[in-house]
């Protein structure tokens, strides 16, 4: 964790390599069985294709990597695919909820 | 405690969005699900004696608070029932030397936690402490944006200070930061700097909550009440800056309701979606239940479980749904809006918790209420009585306090 920084409101491009921060946690709630995002004063519910996505968010993988795995994976054209995991991604870096890893300048 | 945490329901639902935010209003309406975040007062004791504090006027004494196992014992039921989220508040939370040890349990049963603190009594050891131990979010209160204010308001020397310290402090540890600040007549005016302040700790989320008048804010409310003026500027402010800083600083603004036409959906609903569990291991609807003299709340210390206590207990039953419901609210068609408004103010204001909440412009109260408060608000009684075991503390003649 000690070398990535937080760098909050990231605007999302095929290069980003994206994570969940912190005080952002995925979650499988046993009780009400569903997944959870848990956030401070929130808990979002993410349907099954973003919760696919977010567990490829692991800070070394690139959107592009994401893309290109699911797009194998499920055999669709690359720019549909494209469009829903970037618009995604981005509403839940606007929501606060997404970082993304890099090196430790400081 | 912040008064507002347990306000601002912690979960709003937005439809037809892959990441729609969980809410729980038909289910819990019917079946009483248990609520996916809870508040744990860990202890009344507080260094700070703020004179608007949501605690009851009747403070828990540290020899009644629940031992280190009795806690861990709950935080373990808690998870196990489905509860996903931990408050940690108070009082001051860090006031107990077992803080570390009760979030690294609530992080090993699974519980994202969070800290709701006055920071006085943190040092960076602790706080980094408490990161190791699976802190997810730390939320500090604020009584101002400067010393001088601020201090008075919480009665206690040098905190500002202290504040701003454990604000970089936690930022630097990585930890989220939401900047509570509790708004009334004599620090609206600082309204502008204190967003300023959050933007530049670097704060993730602004709470900006007026107080709400029952327990020590009632007592103190001729001190508190904002005038109309303050609060029509406020929104100005507030408005003004969630459009300037979006993407920046998320400002939640909890609207002081004697100046609203209806009430707060006060706790999102009585029993519907949230309790509290008192330091001394009552389990609450709401984290001032207790002003509510004369009812009964049950104890995690009965032979009880926490989930039978939330569904069958007379103290959550009394005023879930509408059934209870009196006049003007049982024929009104915001009854499933606001179900009827605060429990706690309603008592406070008139005596009987299962009145209309005297915020409603249609409580037959409401028009006297809302004058006197009018009234009070531009009286000048500036003197506060602060928060504390004794019953309160009359503060000093103006002659002698600093800072107006
Ligand atoms: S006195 Fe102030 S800081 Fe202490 S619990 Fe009450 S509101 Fe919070
Ligand atoms: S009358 Fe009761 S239900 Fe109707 S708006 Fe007022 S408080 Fe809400």
């Amino acid at each position: 964790m000690s070398e990535l920084r937080s760098n909050r409101r990231i605007s999302v491009s095929e290069d980003s390599k994206p994570v969940l921060p912190r005080h952002a946690r995925l979650k499988f709630d046993e009780t009400r069985q569903r997944w959870v995002i848990l956030a401070p004063e929130r808990v979002l519910a993410p349907d099954d294709i973003a919760v696919e996505i977010l567990q490829l968010c692991d800070g070394e993988r690139s959107v592009a990597d994401i893309i290109d795995l699911l797009v194998a994976k499920y055999a669709a054209p690359r720019d549909d695919i494209g469009t829903d995991v970037m618009a995604m991604l981005q509403d839940l870096a606007d929501k606060g909820f997404l970082t993304q890893a890099r090196e430790k300048t400081s | 405690m912040s008064p507002t945490l347990t306000d601002a329901s912690p979960v709003f639902t937005d439809p037809a969005d892959s990441l729609a935010i969980m809410e729980r209003t038909r289910s819990t309406a019917e079946t009483f699900g248990i609520p996916l975040a809870v508040l744990a007062e860990l202890t009344h004791r507080c260094p700070l004696q703020c004179p608007y504090c949501s605690n009851p006027v009747e403070l828990d004494r540290g020899s009644t608070e629940l031992t280190t196992d009795e806690w861990k014992k709950v935080l373990s039921e808690l998870a196990e029932i489905g509860v996903l989220q931990i408050h940690f508040s108070g009082g001051e939370p860090t006031a107990r030397k077992d803080i570390v040890e009760l979030v690294q349990h609530a992080t090993d049963v699974g519980l994202y936690s969070n800290l709701i603190t006055s920071a006085v009594l943190l040092t960076r050891d602790k706080l980094s402490a408490l990161a190791d131990a699976g802190l997810c979010h730390v939320q500090i209160s604020f009584q101002g944006n400067e010393p001088v204010v601020a201090d008075r308001v919480g009665g206690y020397r040098n905190g500002h200070a202290k504040k701003l310290e454990v604000a970089k402090w936690t930022r630097e540890l990585d930890l989220p930061l939401t900047v509570n600040a509790v708004m009334h007549r004599q620090n609206l005016h600082q309204l502008a700097d204190i967003i300023q302040m959050a933007v530049d700790l670097d704060a993730d989320r602004l709470e900006v909550a007026n107080v709400q008048y029952y327990g020590w804010a009632l007592k103190n409310r001729a001190a508190l009440m904002p005038t109309i003026d303050q609060i029509d500027e406020t929104s100005r402010i507030v408005e003004d800056a969630q459009l300037r800083l979006k993407g920046i600083l998320d400002i939640d603004y909890v609207v002081p309701d004697y100046y609203a036409l209806r009430p707060k959906k006060c706790m999102g609903g009585w029993g519907r979606q949230f309790f509290n569990i008192s330091p001394s291991g009552k389990i609450l609807p709401c984290h001032a239940a207790e002003t509510i003299t004369g009812m009964e709340f049950e104890s995690v210390r009965s032979n009880h479980s926490i989930a039978w206590i939330w569904q069958n207990s007379e103290a959550f039953n009394r005023y879930r749904g509408t059934g209870w419901m009196p006049e003007p609210c049982q024929s009104c068609a915001f009854k499933e809006v606001d179900f009827g408004g605060c429990r706690c103010q309603a008592f406070a204001l008139t005596g009987d918790a299962g009145n209309t909440d005297p915020a409603c412009t249609l409580s037959p109260v409401h028009a006297e209420i809302f004058k006197l408060a009018e009234t009070e608000s531009t009286e000048g009684r500036d003197r506060f009585i602060y928060r504390n075991f004794k019953g309160g503390t009359l503060e000093p003649d103006a002659d002698d306090v600093h800072g107006r």
